[in-house]
């Protein structure tokens, strides 16, 4: 049991922080990034090149993950989802810009990496074991305290930083914040760039454990949405609790269910419909958005 | 003729000569589809490379002849993205184009998927896909580009307990048509050895990044050997790393053909002892022209797959049994009709040994290519042959 719990704690770790940018901006800009798994796998690929093709230290292609997805989300926003909230009132229109820019992402990625699986050796040897009771890689140990760590930077920097108030302004109302003389333009890409950010930091810690190959974007993406279901879009906190449970769930169902086959998602997909049925703006969610 | 004129004289005639030398040399297309993206690329890509290094170094020596002319080869690819849906649509695009010899598919629904389409527009294809009844009759258009895992599966288990004293067997597959297959014959094969089966009903979605609650269940029942049904290049690295970290001291096997660098990349140390499937070739067994095909094949493409020791052979069967009978031009029945008796030198291994059709024990009529059945073990980067066999 203590095994499961740990496994769970850890995926729950990273689903929180793939989670957060996703919802990070969608209450910024009520856009729904289909994209936000191809950025995370455009982190990976980028700490694996630093890293592995370059020889450079595993920091330093974390470090260029996080600046170059920053960059990529600050000039999405600009040139691409700007014009488009500007010019039209229709919700599908960012949805399918969205769609467009996932598309874009994985050619991309195929072009610059290439179609192979590629991972970055273990930055940390060894295995921590409890009494063969709980049995960790120290890397896991080190990739969870990360994740953690980054989970409450990124909650105190929206708590106190000047920034931070901004942008829960704009996500409480966009029309107040502006008449309170918040500058939307600049706090909206600042938003999406800190969202982009977020996800290409995960591919860059994650491709030590998981490796990272053209393949992941996807259904990346759709844990993601997953998560903020159960926690409530737009929602921090929410986020941070559906990745959680969602790691959890899946730790629990694949040891519990194993011996019926595949349908631990399964479960958690029913499981979700009958959540959502009775509760549709998840945990934490507003039921008026 | 003033100096000038002449060399410009000469220099257009020696345009003309190349123009024309080129020109004389007509063009036979060879298709590929298969899956050159996504977790399994691997195994597509090794392919395409493989024919296009060939294709390439056919070209520049002159050609190949098959009857009176000469042939330029190109290769036309088309991803299928391991759905079988795209595998149908490239097939048909093969057809449109008038090609009559396609490698590929590379999976089991892929290659069941495209069969109506090659059946009926006359395309002998080669998939590397395990499915019996692709290759047993009536299909007649199918032929096994490798060793099936029914046919390799049984050799290691018996090696293993063998020379390991492996009793007992674990089976861990993706929840997808070719792994479970795999899987399934696979405890049919250990069964039959008298191999105690304690876990086989274990599977994980194709999209899993962390397989420690996956392998979890299966390592409690403490197998000897834990085989990895039709992993795909890109899961291996994961399952062996968690099976590593939680403790797991016994040996682990797949069936299919894995990527080096991949295992050093995503498993390192962790991945030393791995048996797969290798490409058909060792250090012993390789020719000078296969020696030769991997420093093209790396020159071309960077890095260089084991498994293309395998993938190679393809294009080679097609283009020396058109060579043998050049009717199987226009007719894939005067090809079918020439594979039962055709013979040919390997040029890529030493000694005697001969292309030919094999499968009469499998399938019941010649529907796969013979190559060695070389079984590797993973040992610091590199693949390590450990034993080599023939099958059928």
């Amino acid at each position: 049991m203590e095994q499961i719990l740990a496994n769970g704690l850890y995926l729950g770790a990273q689903y929180a922080l793939i989670a957060l940018g996703l919802t990070l901006i969608f209450s910024l800009m009520n856009v729904l990034n289909f994209a936000h798994g191809q950025m995370y796998v455009f982190g990976g690929f980028v700490t694996y090149t630093v890293v592995v093709q370059f020889g450079l230290p595993f920091i330093v292609g974390l470090i260029a993950s996080a600046v170059t997805l920053a960059i990529i989300g600050a000039l999405i926003e600009q040139y691409l989802f700007r014009p488009v909230i500007r010019k039209s009132q229709r919700e599908e229109s960012t949805m399918l810009l969205a769609a467009g820019i996932a598309f874009f992402l994985d050619a991309v990625i195929l072009l610059l990496f290439g179609e192979k699986q590629r991972g970055v050796p273990k930055i940390v040897d060894g295995v921590f074991n409890w009494d063969f009771r709980i049995i960790m890689p120290y890397d896991r140990i080190l990739i969870c305290g990360l994740a953690i760590a980054l989970i409450a930077s990124f909650i105190l920097f929206m708590q106190y930083s000047k920034a931070g108030r901004a942008m829960r302004a704009l996500a409480q109302d966009r029309v107040a914040a502006q008449l309170m003389g918040v500058d939307v333009n600049r706090y909206s890409m600042l938003g999406f760039a800190l969202g982009a950010m977020l996800a290409g930091v995960v591919g860059g810690l994650l491709v030590t454990i998981t490796g990272i190959n053209l393949g992941m974007g996807g259904p990346t993406s759709i844990k993601a949405f997953l998560m903020i279901m159960i926690g409530g879009a737009g929602v921090i906190s929410g986020a941070i609790a559906g990745g959680f449970i969602l790691g959890m769930m899946e730790s629990v169902g694949l040891t519990a269910l194993s011996a019926y086959g595949d349908i631990t998602y399964l479960v958690i997909f029913a499981s979700l419909m009958v959540f959502l049925a009775i509760r549709p703006q998840g945990l934490m969610g507003k039921p008026w958005g | 003729m003033s100096r000038r004129s002449f060399i410009t004289a000469a220099a257009v005639a020696a345009c003309c000569f190349s123009t024309g030398s080129f020109a004389a040399n007509d063009t036979l297309k060879i298709g590929f589809v298969g899956v050159t993206s996504g977790p399994a690329a691997a195994w597509g890509i090794s392919n395409q490379r493989s024919m296009e290094t060939r294709a390439e170094w056919i070209n520049e020596t002159g050609g190949y002849s098959i009857g009176d002319k000469t042939y330029d080869i190109e290769i036309v690819a088309f991803d299928d993205q391991k759905d079988p849906k795209r595998a149908i649509a490239g097939m048909e695009k093969m057809a449109q184009e008038g090609i009559h010899y396609v490698v590929g598919p590379n999976v089991d629904d892929g290659a069941a998927a495209v069969r109506p389409v090659a059946e009926k527009n006359g395309i002998m294809y080669f998939p590397y896909a395990f499915p019996k009844e692709l290759y047993s009759a009536p299909a007649s258009n199918a032929v096994l580009g490798m060793v099936a895992n029914y046919q390799s599966g049984p050799a290691i288990y018996k090696h293993l307990m063998e020379n390991e004293g492996v009793k007992k067997i674990a089976f861990v597959a993706s929840n997808e048509s070719d792994p479970l297959s795999q899987r399934d014959s696979g405890v049919e094969a250990a069964k039959a050895l008298g191999l105690e089966v304690v876990s086989d009903s274990v599977t994980y979605q194709v999209d899993t990044t962390d397989f420690t609650p996956v392998i979890l269940p299966v390592l409690k029942k403490q197998p000897d050997l834990l085989v990895l049904s039709g992993v795909s290049p890109a899961n291996a690295p994961q399952l062996i790393r968690s099976a590593r970290e939680l403790g797991y001291t016994g040996l682990m096997s797949t069936e299919t053909a894995q990527d080096a660098i991949v295992l050093q990349e995503g498993a390192g140390d962790l991945a030393n002892g791995f048996i797969s499937v290798g490409g058909a070739s060792t250090p012993e067994l390789a020719s000078d022209m296969m020696r030769e095909f991997v420093d093209r094949y790396t020159k071309m493409f960077g890095e260089y797959n084991d498994e293309s020791n395998t993938k190679v052979y393809a294009l080679e069967y097609i283009l020396e049994t058109l060579k043998a009978n050049p009717d199987g031009l226009e007719s894939v029945e005067a090809f079918q009709a020439t594979m039962d008796s055709f013979e040919a030198p390997n040029p890529y291994m030493v000694g005697d040994e001969k292309l030919r059709y094999v499968g009469m024990s499998s399938f019941g009529q010649k529907r796969q290519v013979a190559v060695p059945l070389v079984v590797n073990v993973f040992q610091d980067g590199v693949f390590e042959t450990m034993f080599v066999a023939e099958v059928d």
